[in-house]
């Protein structure tokens, strides 16, 4: 923090409780955790551990067993618009529409946000996502890289405080993905955004995130600074980290 | 609800509809196809009965009314299966969007395409067949908002349909309009129906409407009563069907459809 001058780092996002059991499955089993602003949490674990059903649920698109969530103070379940006024989110499963040009679509779904100056917002994110030369193209003949370009500028539209991102360079290339990290990391630097990031790729994880939290068979089993905590589970890196928490969950839930 | 919302729904279908003849053309050529189709057939009728029955007015404004109500109908569920067809629910409904928002974008988008279908139907039937309006007088009018808020009720309660089963279950929409035309009375009186048929016939606005224009072209005169039930029934159906759709959605989002729309089935 810069001397003198005042940065906030309330809590932007409260997870309480959550469980979700679909018939016998219990795909998230009681995660609570924080995301205050301007910091990046990753959401890590293996494939099935929970995560997206952790997200959907943040997002509202998916209605928890028990527990809740609060975005900014603002109780999902009761005041959903409100709530998700403040947020936004950029996902590899999701592209947008791929019949609508990358234009119409930052329109629509800015106008859906309610962004003032939409236009002016607009511009600004094609020229900060290099989409300039795609305005006109429709999304469905941009090639992966451009569309989670184009995701990512429909996420920063309504400039949220709070940007739910999964997997969000799945499908770029080293030098892209870099990029596309640098200027996430900027945002939450820069605003007051809270951002909560899944992805696969641990060195990114290490490279963007503040804290970690590791999600097992619905569980946070761990949780801390991915620059440390390896160590303190007698691992080398955050991947072999991941590793134990995939194969071994129940040695780190003894511990 | 926010407005802004509801004009974004209705901002996509139009980007959809300029940039696709594929789109534009069904907006007008079904409709169109079938006024030549029964223009011709009532002339033929005309030629070959009696003088002093009009079958223009009775049959090729009957067909008119109808395709209005089918036009309005899959106004909605053409827009809602765009959603479907590019995988959007996701992209929607992550949003603040609402649902009574997004439901009144299908709608609104749907006034826009049954307009354009009754405007091309309109003008073939009244300058290339010589019906006209005349003969219904102002009650044209109501007869157009009750198949209006039936279309409505139907597109909704379609849309729910394909929301529950997913996208496969576009299958049973298409063929609604014609499952209800029997009991609806297009071309005959209802009391040439059996009894059990007659009874959904009482449940359906648009057999109010068919009966009543039968009886204006026959005698001048219209029931109130009849007009005002088919009024009463097509509003409850709208209520009916938003309840219904709201229903299917908390649904998806308990069960967690939404999130996974193109699996169909959670099982």
């Amino acid at each position: 923090m810069e001397a003198g001058i005042f940065v906030d780092t309330t809590t932007v996002l409260s997870v309480t409780g959550l469980h979700k059991r679909y018939g016998d499955v219990q795909a998230v089993d009681g995660v609570w955790f924080d995301v205050k602003r301007r910091e990046i949490v990753g959401l890590l674990g293996p494939n099935g551990a929970g995560k997206t059903t952790t997200i959907s649920m943040i997002l509202g698109v998916l209605e928890p067993t028990s527990g809740s969530v609060r975005i900014e103070g603002i109780d999902l379940a009761s005041r959903r618009s409100q709530a998700l006024e403040r947020t936004n989110f950029a996902a590899v499963y999701t592209p947008l529409p791929g019949n609508l040009t990358v234009m119409q679509n930052l329109r629509i779904f800015g106008m859906i946000y309610g962004v003032p100056k939409l236009a002016e917002r607009i511009e600004t994110l094609l020229q900060q996502f290099d989409l300039e030369p795609f305005r006109d193209t429709k999304c469905g003949v941009l090639s992966s890289g451009e569309q989670t370009r184009v995701s990512l500028a429909k996420a920063m539209l309504n400039s949220p405080n709070l940007l739910l991102l999964d997997e969000p360079t799945a499908s770029l290339d080293p030098s892209a993905a870099r990029d596309i990290r640098a200027r996430i990391r900027g945002f939450a630097d820069q605003g007051s955004c809270g951002v909560l990031w899944t992805s696969h790729n641990m060195y990114e994880v290490e490279e963007v995130c503040d804290r970690v939290l590791f999600l097992s068979h619905g569980k946070i089993l761990l949780e801390g600074d991915p620059k440390t905590l390896p160590g303190e589970h007698g691992k080398e890196n955050l991947e072999d980290l991941f590793i134990l928490v995939a194969r071994e969950p129940l040695a780190l839930e003894r511990q | 609800m926010r407005m802004h919302r509801t004009a974004a729904i209705v901002l996509r279908q139009f980007y959809l509809l300029r940039g696709s003849p594929a789109r534009i053309l069904p907006l007008f050529a079904w409709v169109a196809i079938d006024m030549v189709l029964w223009g011709f057939i009532t002339r033929y009728l005309n030629s070959v009965t009696t003088a002093g029955f009009n079958f223009v007015p009775a049959f090729l404004g009957a067909v008119l009314l109808w395709d209005f109500f089918i036009r309005v109908m899959q106004g909605i569920t053409t827009a809602f299966f765009e959603d479907v067809w590019s995988r959007n629910f996701l992209n929607f409904f992550a949003t603040p969007l609402a649902i009574s928002e997004y439901v009144s974008g299908l709608v609104l988008s749907s006034i826009f395409t049954g307009v354009v279908g009754l405007a091309v139907m309109i003008l073939l039937a009244t300058v290339v067949f010589g019906l006209s309006f005349a003969a219904y007088g102002i009650l044209v009018i109501p007869f157009l908002g009750v198949l209006f808020l039936f279309g409505i009720a139907l597109g909704v309660c379609a849309t729910a349909i394909v929301l529950r089963f997913g996208p496969a279950a576009e299958w049973f929409i298409w063929p609604i309009p014609a499952l209800i035309s029997p009991f609806a009375g297009v071309f005959y009186p209802i009391s040439t129906l059996p009894v059990w048929m007659q009874a959904i016939s009482r449940a359906l606005p648009p057999a109010y409407v068919f009966e009543s224009l039968r009886a204006i072209l026959a005698h001048g005169t219209v029931s109130p009563s009849a007009l005002a039930a088919s009024g009463g029934l097509a509003i409850l159906d709208v209520v009916l069907a938003g309840w219904f759709f709201s229903r299917i959605y908390r649904h998806a989002v308990r069960t967690g459809l939404i999130a996974r729309y193109s699996a169909e089935t959670l099982s």
